[in-house]
Protein backbone atom coordinates (compact mmCIF):
# COMPACT_ATOMS: atom_id res chain seq x y z
CA UNK A 1 0.00 0.00 0.00
CA UNK A 2 1.50 3.45 -1.03
CA UNK A 3 1.39 5.93 1.90
CA UNK A 4 2.27 9.74 1.82
CA UNK A 5 5.05 11.04 3.45
CA UNK A 6 3.10 12.44 6.34
CA UNK A 7 1.40 9.12 6.79
CA UNK A 8 4.74 7.58 7.17
CA UNK A 9 5.92 9.66 9.63
CA UNK A 10 3.26 9.61 11.90
CA UNK A 11 3.97 5.72 11.72
CA UNK A 12 7.35 6.47 12.26
CA UNK A 13 6.23 8.53 15.31
CA UNK A 14 4.30 6.21 16.57
CA UNK A 15 6.48 3.24 16.52
CA UNK A 16 8.67 4.75 18.95
CA UNK A 17 6.05 6.24 21.47
CA UNK A 18 2.08 5.13 20.52
CA UNK A 19 1.22 7.50 23.96
CA UNK A 20 2.02 10.47 22.57
CA UNK A 21 -0.87 12.85 21.91
CA UNK A 22 -2.63 13.61 18.30
CA UNK A 23 -1.86 17.31 19.25
CA UNK A 24 1.69 16.56 19.70
CA UNK A 25 1.88 14.54 16.59
CA UNK A 26 -0.27 17.20 14.19
CA UNK A 27 2.67 19.75 15.80
CA UNK A 28 5.65 17.21 15.03
CA UNK A 29 3.98 17.07 11.09
CA UNK A 30 2.69 20.34 10.70
CA UNK A 31 -0.72 19.37 10.83
CA UNK A 32 -3.67 19.45 12.52
CA UNK A 33 -4.77 17.62 15.39
CA UNK A 34 -8.38 15.88 13.77
CA UNK A 35 -6.24 14.89 10.38
CA UNK A 36 -3.75 12.89 12.16
CA UNK A 37 -6.45 11.08 14.23
CA UNK A 38 -8.61 10.31 10.89
CA UNK A 39 -5.34 9.00 9.88
CA UNK A 40 -4.40 6.87 12.50
CA UNK A 41 -7.81 5.37 12.50
CA UNK A 42 -7.23 4.61 8.79
CA UNK A 43 -4.58 2.98 9.32
CA UNK A 44 -5.53 0.83 11.85
CA UNK A 45 -8.26 -0.10 9.96
CA UNK A 46 -6.10 -0.91 7.16
CA UNK A 47 -4.12 -2.94 9.33
CA UNK A 48 -0.90 -1.16 8.97
CA UNK A 49 -0.97 -0.25 12.74
CA UNK A 50 -1.62 -3.43 14.12
CA UNK A 51 -1.30 -3.10 17.92
CA UNK A 52 0.29 -1.19 20.26
CA UNK A 53 2.01 -3.43 22.76
CA UNK A 54 4.24 -2.29 25.83
CA UNK A 55 7.73 -3.86 25.91
CA UNK A 56 7.91 -4.89 29.65
CA UNK A 57 10.85 -5.93 31.11
CA UNK A 58 9.25 -9.24 33.53
CA UNK A 59 12.51 -10.03 34.51
CA UNK A 60 12.82 -7.13 37.10
CA UNK A 61 9.53 -8.25 38.52
CA UNK A 62 9.53 -10.95 41.48
CA UNK A 63 7.51 -13.68 40.88
CA UNK A 64 7.16 -13.00 37.60
CA UNK A 65 9.67 -14.14 35.69
CA UNK A 66 9.39 -16.12 32.48
CA UNK A 67 10.70 -18.71 30.42
CA UNK A 68 11.50 -18.19 27.29
CA UNK A 69 12.77 -20.28 23.89
CA UNK A 70 13.30 -20.22 20.75
CA UNK A 71 12.81 -23.41 18.69
CA UNK A 72 14.06 -24.11 15.18
CA UNK A 73 11.10 -26.57 13.83
CA UNK A 74 11.79 -28.50 10.24
CA UNK A 75 8.22 -28.75 8.46
CA UNK A 76 6.41 -31.05 5.72
CA UNK A 77 4.88 -28.66 3.30
CA UNK A 78 1.81 -29.46 1.85
CA UNK A 79 0.90 -29.47 -1.82
CA UNK A 80 -1.19 -26.65 -2.36
CA UNK A 81 -0.95 -24.39 0.89
CA UNK A 82 2.80 -24.51 1.51
CA UNK A 83 4.43 -23.66 4.96
CA UNK A 84 1.20 -21.59 5.37
CA UNK A 85 -1.17 -24.38 7.00
CA UNK A 86 1.12 -25.95 9.38
CA UNK A 87 2.48 -22.41 10.38
CA UNK A 88 -1.28 -21.15 11.04
CA UNK A 89 -1.94 -23.62 13.22
CA UNK A 90 1.03 -23.59 15.18
CA UNK A 91 0.50 -19.32 15.33
CA UNK A 92 -2.81 -20.19 17.61
CA UNK A 93 -1.10 -21.67 20.02
CA UNK A 94 -1.33 -18.88 23.01
CA UNK A 95 2.36 -20.05 24.03
CA UNK A 96 3.44 -18.45 20.73
CA UNK A 97 4.78 -15.02 21.04
CA UNK A 98 6.55 -15.16 17.47
CA UNK A 99 6.49 -17.38 14.31
CA UNK A 100 8.98 -16.90 11.17
CA UNK A 101 9.19 -18.63 8.08
CA UNK A 102 12.78 -18.82 7.42
CA UNK A 103 15.35 -19.37 4.90
CA UNK A 104 17.98 -22.39 5.76
CA UNK A 105 18.66 -24.91 7.67
CA UNK A 106 15.35 -25.19 9.18
CA UNK A 107 11.86 -23.88 8.33
CA UNK A 108 10.06 -22.60 11.20
CA UNK A 109 11.10 -19.96 13.96
CA UNK A 110 9.53 -20.44 16.74
CA UNK A 111 9.43 -18.22 20.16
CA UNK A 112 7.98 -20.12 23.14
CA UNK A 113 7.05 -18.23 26.14
CA UNK A 114 6.23 -20.08 29.27
CA UNK A 115 6.37 -19.30 33.32
CA UNK A 116 8.38 -22.18 33.77
CA UNK A 117 11.03 -24.74 31.76
CA UNK A 118 8.43 -27.82 32.21
CA UNK A 119 5.71 -25.61 30.74
CA UNK A 120 7.80 -25.03 27.54
CA UNK A 121 8.97 -28.31 27.44
CA UNK A 122 4.92 -29.61 27.94
CA UNK A 123 4.29 -27.66 24.81
CA UNK A 124 7.21 -29.04 22.94
CA UNK A 125 6.45 -32.25 23.46
CA UNK A 126 2.67 -32.59 23.61
CA UNK A 127 1.16 -29.45 21.31
CA UNK A 128 3.93 -29.14 18.65
CA UNK A 129 6.42 -32.13 17.99
CA UNK A 130 2.82 -34.57 17.49
CA UNK A 131 1.57 -31.74 14.64
CA UNK A 132 1.68 -33.87 11.65
CA UNK A 133 3.90 -31.93 8.97
CA UNK A 134 6.42 -31.10 11.85
CA UNK A 135 9.44 -33.56 11.47
CA UNK A 136 12.23 -32.57 13.80
CA UNK A 137 12.48 -29.47 16.85
CA UNK A 138 15.26 -28.14 18.34
CA UNK A 139 14.53 -25.86 21.05
CA UNK A 140 17.03 -22.83 22.47
CA UNK A 141 16.47 -21.87 26.04
CA UNK A 142 16.94 -18.29 26.43
CA UNK A 143 19.16 -17.43 28.97
CA UNK A 144 19.24 -13.44 29.09
CA UNK A 145 17.69 -10.38 26.94
CA UNK A 146 19.94 -7.50 26.04
CA UNK A 147 17.98 -6.17 23.55
CA UNK A 148 14.32 -6.57 22.16
CA UNK A 149 12.60 -5.04 19.65
CA UNK A 150 15.62 -2.42 19.23
CA UNK A 151 15.92 -1.23 22.98
CA UNK A 152 18.41 -2.37 25.36
CA UNK A 153 17.66 -3.91 28.59
CA UNK A 154 20.37 -2.54 31.26
CA UNK A 155 21.37 0.42 28.85
CA UNK A 156 21.90 2.47 31.90
CA UNK A 157 25.73 2.89 30.75
CA UNK A 158 24.72 5.87 28.10
CA UNK A 159 23.06 7.90 30.28
CA UNK A 160 23.21 12.02 29.23
CA UNK A 161 26.12 13.04 30.42
CA UNK A 162 26.40 16.66 28.92
CA UNK A 163 26.52 19.78 30.29
CA UNK A 164 23.46 22.03 31.06
CA UNK A 165 24.55 24.97 29.17
CA UNK A 166 26.96 24.86 26.18
CA UNK A 167 27.52 27.52 23.58
CA UNK B 1 56.84 37.20 41.82
CA UNK B 2 57.00 40.79 42.72
CA UNK B 3 54.05 42.68 41.18
CA UNK B 4 50.72 40.87 40.83
CA UNK B 5 49.91 38.63 37.96
CA UNK B 6 47.87 41.12 36.08
CA UNK B 7 51.42 42.91 35.69
CA UNK B 8 52.75 40.03 33.88
CA UNK B 9 49.83 39.03 31.42
CA UNK B 10 49.35 39.76 27.86
CA UNK B 11 46.83 42.87 26.91
CA UNK B 12 45.17 40.21 24.68
CA UNK B 13 44.65 37.91 27.10
CA UNK B 14 42.88 40.74 29.39
CA UNK B 15 40.92 42.20 26.89
CA UNK B 16 39.74 39.01 26.48
CA UNK B 17 35.98 39.08 28.09
CA UNK B 18 34.86 35.62 29.81
CA UNK B 19 32.40 33.49 27.97
CA UNK B 20 29.07 35.31 28.14
CA UNK B 21 27.12 32.14 28.46
CA UNK B 22 29.91 31.15 31.57
CA UNK B 23 27.79 33.02 34.40
CA UNK B 24 24.72 31.28 33.28
CA UNK B 25 26.07 27.81 33.28
CA UNK B 26 27.26 28.54 37.07
CA UNK B 27 23.95 28.72 37.65
CA UNK B 28 22.19 26.51 36.09
CA UNK B 29 25.00 23.32 37.11
CA UNK B 30 24.15 24.26 40.88
CA UNK B 31 20.86 23.61 40.42
CA UNK B 32 18.91 20.86 40.71
CA UNK B 33 15.93 19.30 38.53
CA UNK B 34 16.60 21.75 35.44
CA UNK B 35 15.43 20.68 31.99
CA UNK B 36 18.30 22.34 29.82
CA UNK B 37 17.59 23.69 26.67
CA UNK B 38 20.70 25.11 26.88
CA UNK B 39 22.70 22.44 25.14
CA UNK B 40 24.53 23.17 22.20
CA UNK B 41 25.31 19.85 21.26
CA UNK B 42 23.19 16.68 19.79
CA UNK B 43 21.37 14.42 22.43
CA UNK B 44 22.09 11.57 20.82
CA UNK B 45 25.31 9.41 21.59
CA UNK B 46 27.65 8.87 18.79
CA UNK B 47 26.54 6.10 16.30
CA UNK B 48 28.03 2.74 17.79
CA UNK B 49 29.77 1.61 14.80
CA UNK B 50 32.30 5.16 14.87
CA UNK B 51 32.64 3.80 18.75
CA UNK B 52 33.51 0.26 17.66
CA UNK B 53 35.88 1.14 14.80
CA UNK B 54 37.82 3.79 17.34
CA UNK B 55 37.84 0.75 19.85
CA UNK B 56 39.45 -1.24 17.38
CA UNK B 57 41.86 0.93 16.49
CA UNK B 58 43.39 1.53 19.52
CA UNK B 59 43.68 -2.64 19.88
CA UNK B 60 45.36 -2.41 17.05
CA UNK B 61 47.94 0.27 18.32
CA UNK B 62 47.22 3.22 16.21
CA UNK B 63 48.59 5.56 18.52
CA UNK B 64 50.61 7.30 16.89
CA UNK B 65 51.69 10.97 15.00
CA UNK B 66 49.62 10.85 11.64
CA UNK B 67 50.38 13.40 8.78
CA UNK B 68 49.86 17.10 10.09
CA UNK B 69 46.90 17.24 7.78
CA UNK B 70 45.58 13.86 9.01
CA UNK B 71 45.02 10.45 8.00
CA UNK B 72 45.58 10.83 3.98
CA UNK B 73 42.54 7.79 4.22
CA UNK B 74 40.59 10.56 6.34
CA UNK B 75 41.27 12.96 3.93
CA UNK B 76 40.36 10.97 0.80
CA UNK B 77 37.03 10.11 2.74
CA UNK B 78 36.15 13.80 3.58
CA UNK B 79 37.11 14.63 -0.24
CA UNK B 80 34.81 12.26 -1.41
CA UNK B 81 31.99 13.30 1.49
CA UNK B 82 32.63 16.95 0.05
CA UNK B 83 32.05 15.90 -3.31
CA UNK B 84 29.11 13.87 -3.21
CA UNK B 85 27.33 15.50 -0.88
CA UNK B 86 27.86 19.14 -1.43
CA UNK B 87 29.23 18.86 -5.03
CA UNK B 88 32.51 20.59 -4.01
CA UNK B 89 35.54 19.58 -5.18
CA UNK B 90 39.01 19.26 -2.52
CA UNK B 91 42.11 17.35 -3.37
CA UNK B 92 42.87 15.12 -0.35
CA UNK B 93 46.74 15.71 -0.63
CA UNK B 94 46.86 19.66 -0.38
CA UNK B 95 43.48 21.09 0.36
CA UNK B 96 42.12 19.46 2.82
CA UNK B 97 43.13 19.74 6.96
CA UNK B 98 41.80 17.22 10.04
CA UNK B 99 41.50 19.85 12.85
CA UNK B 100 40.49 19.76 16.27
CA UNK B 101 37.11 20.39 16.01
CA UNK B 102 35.97 23.27 13.70
CA UNK B 103 36.92 25.57 16.41
CA UNK B 104 40.57 25.27 15.06
CA UNK B 105 39.46 24.92 11.63
CA UNK B 106 38.57 28.51 12.21
CA UNK B 107 41.36 29.84 14.34
CA UNK B 108 43.72 28.46 11.45
CA UNK B 109 41.20 30.74 8.74
CA UNK B 110 41.54 33.41 10.68
CA UNK B 111 45.40 33.53 11.78
CA UNK B 112 46.18 32.67 8.23
CA UNK B 113 44.62 35.71 6.80
CA UNK B 114 43.98 38.42 9.31
CA UNK B 115 46.70 41.11 9.41
CA UNK B 116 46.96 43.88 12.96
CA UNK B 117 43.87 46.35 11.62
CA UNK B 118 42.01 44.03 9.50
CA UNK B 119 38.55 43.68 9.94
CA UNK B 120 36.22 40.95 10.00
CA UNK B 121 32.59 40.77 9.39
CA UNK B 122 30.66 38.73 11.71
CA UNK B 123 27.07 37.94 10.97
CA UNK B 124 25.25 38.18 14.29
CA UNK B 125 23.68 36.94 16.39
CA UNK B 126 26.29 34.25 16.42
CA UNK B 127 28.15 31.53 17.74
CA UNK B 128 30.47 32.89 20.96
CA UNK B 129 33.99 31.82 19.57
CA UNK B 130 34.14 34.12 16.06
CA UNK B 131 35.19 37.73 17.11
CA UNK B 132 37.06 36.20 20.20
CA UNK B 133 39.25 34.67 17.37
CA UNK B 134 39.44 37.14 15.00
CA UNK B 135 40.63 39.59 18.11
CA UNK B 136 43.19 36.39 19.15
CA UNK B 137 44.03 36.90 15.75
CA UNK B 138 45.21 40.63 15.40
CA UNK B 139 41.89 41.82 13.84
CA UNK B 140 39.02 43.56 14.74
CA UNK B 141 35.22 41.91 14.33
CA UNK B 142 33.04 43.93 13.23
CA UNK B 143 29.45 42.50 13.94
CA UNK B 144 26.95 42.79 11.46
CA UNK B 145 23.57 42.39 12.96
CA UNK B 146 20.77 40.73 11.01
CA UNK B 147 17.15 41.22 11.51
CA UNK B 148 14.26 38.88 13.05
CA UNK B 149 12.03 40.54 10.26
CA UNK B 150 13.39 38.66 7.33
CA UNK B 151 14.14 35.47 9.61
CA UNK B 152 17.66 36.67 10.70
CA UNK B 153 19.05 35.78 7.04
CA UNK B 154 22.15 38.10 6.10
CA UNK B 155 21.10 40.76 3.20
CA UNK B 156 23.81 42.10 1.16
CA UNK B 157 22.81 45.91 1.84
CA UNK B 158 23.93 44.93 5.49
CA UNK B 159 26.96 43.28 4.03
CA UNK B 160 27.61 46.39 2.41
CA UNK B 161 27.08 49.18 5.31
CA UNK B 162 29.72 47.24 7.36
CA UNK B 163 32.47 46.96 4.54
CA UNK B 164 35.23 49.41 5.16
CA UNK B 165 38.87 49.71 3.34
CA UNK B 166 39.87 47.54 6.17
CA UNK B 167 37.64 44.64 5.34
CA UNK B 168 39.10 41.55 4.49
CA UNK B 169 36.65 38.43 5.27
CA UNK B 170 32.99 37.87 6.17
CA UNK B 171 32.51 34.83 8.28
CA UNK B 172 29.03 33.19 8.27
CA UNK B 173 27.57 30.20 9.41
CA UNK B 174 24.28 28.59 8.01
CA UNK B 175 22.75 27.02 9.00
CA UNK B 176 23.52 29.12 12.30
CA UNK B 177 24.03 29.15 15.62
CA UNK B 178 21.91 30.28 17.43
CA UNK B 179 18.94 31.43 15.25
CA UNK B 180 19.05 28.16 13.12
CA UNK B 181 18.79 30.13 10.07
CA UNK B 182 19.84 28.54 6.79
CA UNK B 183 20.35 30.59 4.15
CA UNK B 184 18.85 29.32 0.57
CA UNK B 185 21.14 29.13 -2.74
CA UNK B 186 19.41 32.01 -3.83
CA UNK B 187 20.43 34.07 -0.77
CA UNK B 188 23.67 32.79 -1.06
CA UNK B 189 24.22 34.34 -4.38
CA UNK B 190 23.19 37.09 -3.39
CA UNK B 191 25.83 37.38 -0.67
CA UNK B 192 28.06 36.43 -3.30
CA UNK B 193 27.60 39.36 -5.68
CA UNK B 194 28.61 41.61 -2.43
CA UNK B 195 31.73 39.41 -1.39
CA UNK B 196 33.28 39.56 -4.95
CA UNK B 197 32.32 43.20 -5.51
CA UNK B 198 34.27 43.94 -2.03
CA UNK B 199 36.82 41.27 -2.73
CA UNK B 200 36.13 39.56 0.65
CA UNK B 201 37.79 36.02 1.33
CA UNK B 202 34.32 33.77 2.92
CA UNK B 203 35.56 31.99 6.16
CA UNK B 204 31.82 29.73 5.99
CA UNK B 205 31.36 27.32 8.61
CA UNK B 206 29.04 24.77 7.97
CA UNK B 207 29.00 22.63 10.76
CA UNK B 208 25.26 22.13 11.23
CA UNK B 209 25.07 21.26 7.20
CA UNK B 210 23.71 17.79 7.72
CA UNK B 211 20.93 19.23 9.85
CA UNK B 212 18.90 21.09 7.16
CA UNK B 213 15.24 20.39 6.90
CA UNK B 214 13.67 22.47 4.33
CA UNK B 215 15.66 23.03 1.82
CA UNK B 216 18.41 21.26 -0.02
CA UNK B 217 21.65 21.99 1.86
CA UNK B 218 24.26 24.74 -0.59
CA UNK B 219 27.49 25.26 0.35
CA UNK B 220 28.86 28.48 -0.20
CA UNK B 221 32.22 27.03 -2.20
CA UNK B 222 29.53 25.53 -4.89
CA UNK B 223 28.59 28.88 -5.77
CA UNK B 224 30.01 30.74 -8.82
CA UNK B 225 32.97 32.49 -8.26
CA UNK B 226 32.97 31.98 -4.54
CA UNK B 227 35.36 28.53 -4.67
CA UNK B 228 38.75 30.51 -4.91
CA UNK B 229 37.68 32.58 -1.95
CA UNK B 230 36.07 30.21 0.57
CA UNK B 231 37.49 28.86 3.52
CA UNK B 232 35.40 25.86 4.27
CA UNK B 233 34.97 24.70 8.14
CA UNK B 234 33.16 21.67 8.51
CA UNK B 235 33.01 18.79 11.14
CA UNK B 236 32.00 15.54 12.80
CA UNK B 237 30.29 17.11 16.48
CA UNK B 238 26.78 18.14 15.32
CA UNK B 239 25.60 15.82 12.00
CA UNK B 240 27.43 12.74 13.57
CA UNK B 241 27.20 13.17 17.23
CA UNK B 242 30.55 13.72 18.26
CA UNK B 243 30.93 16.47 20.02
CA UNK B 244 33.65 15.57 22.56
CA UNK B 245 35.73 14.04 20.31
CA UNK B 246 36.55 17.40 18.82
CA UNK B 247 37.10 16.65 14.89
CA UNK B 248 36.83 18.84 11.96
CA UNK B 249 38.17 19.98 9.39
CA UNK B 250 38.89 22.79 7.28
CA UNK B 251 38.92 22.50 2.40
CA UNK B 252 40.31 25.55 0.61
CA UNK B 253 42.39 26.56 -2.18
CA UNK B 254 45.98 25.07 -2.32
CA UNK B 255 47.55 28.14 -1.32
CA UNK B 256 45.37 28.81 1.86
CA UNK B 257 45.98 25.54 3.07
CA UNK B 258 49.63 25.39 2.79
CA UNK B 259 49.83 28.55 5.09
CA UNK B 260 47.40 27.16 7.63
CA UNK B 261 49.28 23.92 7.46
CA UNK B 262 52.28 25.55 9.17
CA UNK B 263 50.13 27.32 12.04
CA UNK B 264 48.35 23.75 12.63
CA UNK B 265 51.99 21.66 12.74
CA UNK B 266 53.08 24.43 15.21
CA UNK B 267 50.52 24.38 18.01
CA UNK B 268 48.83 21.49 17.31
CA UNK B 269 50.62 18.59 15.34
CA UNK B 270 47.91 16.34 14.55
CA UNK B 271 43.97 15.00 15.53
CA UNK B 272 44.14 12.16 17.56
CA UNK B 273 44.74 9.08 15.64
CA UNK B 274 42.55 6.58 16.65
CA UNK B 275 39.60 9.04 16.55
CA UNK B 276 40.90 9.58 13.21
CA UNK B 277 39.72 6.11 12.79
CA UNK B 278 36.95 6.44 13.83
CA UNK B 279 35.99 9.51 11.73
CA UNK B 280 36.68 7.28 8.45
CA UNK B 281 33.93 4.92 9.66
CA UNK B 282 31.79 7.73 10.30
CA UNK B 283 31.42 9.03 6.71
CA UNK B 284 31.68 5.47 5.57
CA UNK B 285 29.05 3.60 7.23
CA UNK B 286 26.76 6.27 8.82
CA UNK B 287 24.22 7.33 6.59
CA UNK B 288 21.28 5.77 7.92
CA UNK B 289 21.71 6.93 11.33
CA UNK B 290 22.51 10.58 10.10
CA UNK B 291 19.40 10.71 8.28
CA UNK B 292 17.64 9.00 11.22
CA UNK B 293 19.10 11.29 13.78
CA UNK B 294 18.17 14.44 10.96
CA UNK B 295 14.35 13.56 10.81
CA UNK B 296 14.25 13.13 15.04
CA UNK B 297 15.61 16.97 14.86
CA UNK B 298 12.60 18.31 12.09
CA UNK B 299 10.24 16.65 14.04
CA UNK B 300 11.23 18.27 17.04
CA UNK B 301 11.62 21.46 15.62
CA UNK B 302 8.26 21.37 14.22
CA UNK B 303 6.73 20.71 17.33
CA UNK B 304 8.96 23.72 19.08
CA UNK B 305 8.23 26.26 17.09
CA UNK B 306 4.41 25.10 16.68
CA UNK B 307 4.23 25.16 20.73
CA UNK B 308 6.65 28.04 21.21
CA UNK B 309 3.95 30.39 18.58
CA UNK B 310 0.81 29.09 20.72
CA UNK B 311 2.39 30.15 24.07
CA UNK B 312 2.79 33.68 22.56
CA UNK B 313 6.84 33.38 22.31
CA UNK B 314 7.12 34.32 18.59
CA UNK B 315 9.66 32.38 16.71
CA UNK B 316 10.40 32.12 13.59
CA UNK B 317 11.12 28.11 11.69
CA UNK B 318 14.82 28.01 11.73
CA UNK B 319 15.62 25.53 8.52
CA UNK B 320 18.27 23.68 10.35
CA UNK B 321 20.63 23.12 13.06
CA UNK B 322 18.79 22.04 16.44
CA UNK B 323 18.05 25.43 17.65
CA UNK B 324 14.88 27.99 17.72
CA UNK B 325 15.18 31.49 18.69
CA UNK B 326 11.74 33.11 19.79
CA UNK B 327 10.88 36.62 20.83
CA UNK B 328 10.54 37.05 24.44
CA UNK B 329 9.29 40.90 23.45
CA UNK B 330 5.86 40.09 24.77
CA UNK B 331 6.89 39.45 28.62
CA UNK B 332 8.47 42.70 29.03
CA UNK B 333 11.77 41.26 30.41
CA UNK B 334 15.29 41.57 28.80
CA UNK B 335 16.84 38.78 27.73
CA UNK B 336 18.76 38.21 30.78
CA UNK B 337 15.71 38.70 32.89
CA UNK B 338 14.04 35.89 31.29
CA UNK B 339 16.54 33.27 30.81
CA UNK B 340 17.42 33.98 34.52
CA UNK B 341 13.75 34.04 35.98
CA UNK B 342 13.12 31.04 34.23
CA UNK B 343 15.66 28.61 35.62
CA UNK B 344 14.81 30.35 38.97
CA UNK B 345 10.94 30.52 39.14
CA UNK B 346 10.42 26.97 36.40
CA UNK B 347 13.67 24.88 36.68
CA UNK B 348 14.19 25.46 32.74
CA UNK B 349 17.72 26.80 31.23
CA UNK B 350 17.75 28.55 27.93
CA UNK B 351 20.58 30.65 26.70
CA UNK B 352 19.67 34.55 26.83
CA UNK B 353 19.49 36.19 23.07
CA UNK B 354 22.18 38.59 23.88
CA UNK B 355 24.77 36.13 24.33
CA UNK B 356 25.41 35.84 20.80
CA UNK B 357 25.96 39.64 19.99
CA UNK B 358 23.54 42.83 20.54
CA UNK B 359 21.09 41.94 17.88
CA UNK B 360 20.21 39.00 20.08
CA UNK B 361 18.47 41.13 22.41
CA UNK B 362 14.94 40.52 23.23
CA UNK B 363 15.21 36.45 22.18
CA UNK B 364 16.51 33.60 23.60
CA UNK B 365 17.89 30.50 22.54
CA UNK B 366 16.59 27.10 23.07
CA UNK B 367 17.87 24.01 21.78
CA UNK B 368 15.84 21.07 20.83
CA UNK B 369 18.55 18.69 21.06
CA UNK B 370 16.62 16.74 24.34
CA UNK B 371 14.00 13.95 24.27
CA UNK B 372 10.16 14.84 23.53
CA UNK B 373 8.95 14.19 27.16
CA UNK B 374 11.96 16.57 28.68
CA UNK B 375 10.42 18.97 25.70
CA UNK B 376 6.91 18.67 25.94
CA UNK B 377 7.37 18.86 30.26
CA UNK B 378 9.86 22.14 29.36
CA UNK B 379 7.23 24.12 27.60
CA UNK B 380 4.82 23.32 29.69
CA UNK B 381 6.74 25.24 32.68
CA UNK B 382 7.48 28.08 29.97
CA UNK B 383 3.97 28.73 29.50
CA UNK B 384 3.12 28.60 32.37
CA UNK B 385 6.07 31.59 33.16
CA UNK B 386 4.65 33.05 30.32
CA UNK B 387 1.21 33.60 31.51
CA UNK B 388 1.86 35.08 34.53
CA UNK B 389 4.15 37.41 33.14
CA UNK B 390 1.79 38.21 29.95
CA UNK B 391 -0.93 38.44 32.48
CA UNK B 392 1.02 40.75 34.84
CA UNK B 393 1.84 43.07 31.49
CA UNK B 394 -1.96 43.30 30.89
CA UNK B 395 -2.83 44.52 34.47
Amino acid sequence: MKLNSEEIEILKIIEENHKISAATIASMVMSNEEKVRETIKKLEQQKIIMSYPTLINWSKVEGQEHTIAMIEVKVTPKRGVGFDEVAQRISRFPEVSSLYLMSGAYDLSITVEGRTMHEVASFVSEKLSPIESVVSTTTHFMLKKYKHDGVRFDSGDEKDRRMVVTP
Amino acid sequence: MTNGVSNYLSYTAKELKPSPIRKFFDLAASMEGVISLGVGEPDFITPWNVREATILSIEQGFTSYTANAGLLELREEISAYLQRGFNVDYNPVNQIIVTVGASEAIDLAFRAIVNPGDEVLIVEPSFVSYAPLVALAGGTPIPVSTSPANGFKITAEQIEAAITEKTKAILICSPNNPTGTALTRKELEEIARTVEKHDLIVVMDEIYAELTYDEEFTSFAAIDGMYDRTILINGFSKGFAMTGWRLGFLAAPAEFVGHMLKIHQYTTMCAPHMLQHGAIEALRNSYHEVESMRNSYRRRRNYVVDTLNNIGLDCHVPGGAFYVFPSIKATGLSSEQFAEKLLMEEKVAVVPGNAFGESGEGYIRCSYATSMEQLQEALKRMQRFVERRVGAVVK
